[in-house]
């Protein structure tokens, strides 16, 4: 006898449960047009390097994620993480330790998140306006501290990321993509299967619902901004690994990307609906697009364009898919 | 003879800004039984219950379980004294499936290290347990893993029902649980709300409909104008002295007899 619980549900519910399916097959179609049109695109080498150049905006949009899932957004991440490399890179030419740089950079991005949380629970603010002032002011410090310049980083524990390793003696791997992975994984437990991810929704979904359940809702919405602090300075060691060179104009755009790479994985801009496995999705398939479109021998302006029309596709995807819902 | 209160309440205040919603409303819910609250919209009945179930703190007054003054300082709290509400909102989590809604806020986690280490939730106990519960309240639900959005009005109210009356060791309240159902399925939270008084749980039932108060109701709590202005029972008064009450248009006596309101104060009058 088959109980309703383990009753399994049917394909179609599956897609419209599962809000990754979508992207991840938007994404192989792009794998697959690319793969069709150019010569240059399906090789080992290309693969690679597009999984690696996703790597510092994916991590970002990771943080994002659980950010916007509480019905948020962060605008100060990309920032965040700029200024967190310009400590590490800045301490370890100072002669100091590499280790201490690396976790001095990722306490301040964790303390800039605390304060981002701090100032939407306490104050009760809007999280667009909070952390657009943060980053204005994160910027502007940045620039200070690195007083117009760039900052060459050698030392091995900072670009460690950059390592790579050859699998089947063919498939470059770098060691900031198993750190990226992990980090995803990670996240997508702590999202379903504790109770802490489940909170993360239910606030994000209806926060007086949340309220009236007995949940925390300020404690949960400063826990998130908190742990997408520690998130964006992991990004910066990504960073440092993909290019070891500490730039305060660096990922100017790395927010809006980053919000790119969420929304196009699923994740919904009104809160309590995705999952961070969408935004893996979501950031890889920015990377296909931009390598694709190049080999293509399309102008990366036209490539901007074609981005942003599949963001607005996918917000009027969650639109619709939310109108039937309600 | 005198039985100390389950639940009581004494003066309680609310204002928010200029509207006084509660107005030194007292409140009295007796061991085992079920009392209706009935009230115009607006009267206040809402914001009473939120206090009583932490969702709301008062500015005044006092609330006490058992004979001994409590402060709730969130639904958290009322809820470890064994209080348990369903709101007229019913507060469940559209995008997330009824167990996760059943368990919101208490979820159980895995025994043993993966667990206590990994924080691991016990999915499928609660699934399972969310199913035992809905089962026993004879509600005809398929999956424990549909999102609460996708079921209809009244299966969505069945479900906050039932996690009331699964979770409730000391009060279950209900705020208008059958506002939204029709006939057959009113009927089945009414005979819910009669199985969990058997249990020998009291309830508190707000309702609008009197022939559906005057069924189930041992005692009724009339609320007009931020505060409780008399208690009737639905075998000593008619339900014309019941909505005469909560109009005003009656007021009862220290005897418990129901009378003209004042003729000297015309209707509409300002003090
Ligand atoms: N959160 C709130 N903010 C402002 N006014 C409120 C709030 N909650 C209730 N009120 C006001 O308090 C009064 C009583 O409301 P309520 O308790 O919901 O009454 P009822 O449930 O009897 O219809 C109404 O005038 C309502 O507008
Ligand atoms: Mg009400």
């Amino acid at each position: 006898m088959t109980t309703a619980a383990e009753r399994k549900p049917s394909v179609g519910e599956f897609i419209l449960r599962t809000r990754a399916v979508g992207p991840a097959l938007a994404l192989v179609v792009a794998v697959a047009l690319f793969s069709l049109t150019t010569r240059t695109f399906l090789n080992a080498d290309n693969l690679s390097l597009v999984v690696q150049q996703s790597l510092v905006v994916g991590t970002l949009a990771l943080g994002q994620t659980l950010v916007i899932l509480t019905n948020g957004i962060d605008l100060a991440n990309a920032s965040i993480a700029v200024l967190a490399t310009l400590i590490m890179a800045k301490m370890a030419l100072g002669g100091g330790s590499a280790p201490v740089a690396l976790v001095f950079g990722i306490v301040v991005a964790v303390a800039i998140g605390a304060i981002s949380g701090g100032v939407v629970t306490g104050l009760r603010l809007p999280p667009f306006i909070v952390t657009l002032g943060m980053f204005t002011i994160v910027t502007a410090a940045a620039r200070i501290y690195a007083s117009g310049q760039s900052y060459p980083v050698s030392d091995p524990l900072l670009g460690w990321l950059g390592n790579r390793q050859y699998l089947f003696g063919r498939i470059e791997v770098t060691y900031g993509m198993g750190l990226a992975l992990a980090m995803f994984l990670v996240a997508w437990y702590a999202l379903t299967k504790t109770a802490w991810g489940r909170h993360v929704y239910a606030v994000g979904n209806d926060p007086e619902a949340a309220r009236l359940s007995g949940i925390h809702v300020r404690r949960t919405v400063l826990s998130v901004y908190v742990v997408a602090g520690l998130v964006y300075g992991v990004a910066a060691w990504q960073a440092l690994g993909r290019v070891p060179n500490a730039d305060p104009n660096a990922y100017q755009l790395g927010n809006l990307d980053s919000i790119t790479a969420v929304v196009l994985g699923g994740t919904s801009l009104f809160g309590g609906r995705g999952s961070v496995l969408g935004t893996l999705v979501g950031a890889l398939i920015v990377a296909v697009l931009r390598s694709g479109l190049t080999q293509a021998g399309i102008d990366s302006l036209y490539q901007d364009v074609a981005t942003g029309i599949l963001v607005i596709v996918a917000v009027a995807v969650d639109r619709f898919a939310r109108g039937r819902q309600a | 003879m005198t039985e100390t209160p389950v639940l009581a309440a004494r003066g309680l205040v609310k204002r928010y800004g200029r509207v006084t919603a509660m107005d030194g409303a007292d409140f009295e819910l007796l061991p085992g039984e079920i009392l209706a609250v009935v009230g115009d919209n607006g009267a206040g009945k809402s914001t009473l219950i939120k206090a009583l179930s932490g969702a709301v703190i008062p500015d005044g007054g006092q609330i006490l379980v058992d004979g001994e003054p409590v402060r709730f300082h969130g639904p958290l709290d009322a809820r470890r004294h064994g209080i348990e509400t369903v709101y007229q909102t019913l507060a469940l989590a559209d995008a997330q499936d009824i167990a996760a809604n059943l368990f919101l806020g208490r979820e159980r986690r895995r025994g043993g290290l993966l667990g206590r280490v990994f924080r691991l939730l016990d999915s499928r106990g609660m699934r399972a347990e969310a199913e035992r519960v809905l089962d026993e309240l004879g509600i005809g639900i398929r999956s424990m893993q549909q999102p609460v959005e996708t079921l209809s009005g009244g299966q969505r109210q069945a479900v906050a029902v039932a996690r009331a009356a699964a979770f409730g060791t000391r009060v279950v309240i209900m705020d208008e649980p059958t506002a939204a159902l029709g006939v057959a399925e009113s009927a089945k939270v009414l005979d819910l709300i009669r199985r969990i008084r058997d249990r020998g749980l009291p309830v508190v039932l707000i309702s609008h409909n009197m022939p559906q108060v005057f069924d189930i109701a041992d005692r009724i709590h009339v609320h007009r104008l931020g505060r409780r202005v008399a208690v009737a029972s639905p075998r000593t008064h008619t339900m014309n002295e019941v909505v005469g009450l909560l109009t005003g248009a009656l007021r009862m006596a220290e005897d418990g007899t129901v009378e003209e309101a004042r003729p000297t104060v015309p209707a509409g009058t300002p003090e």
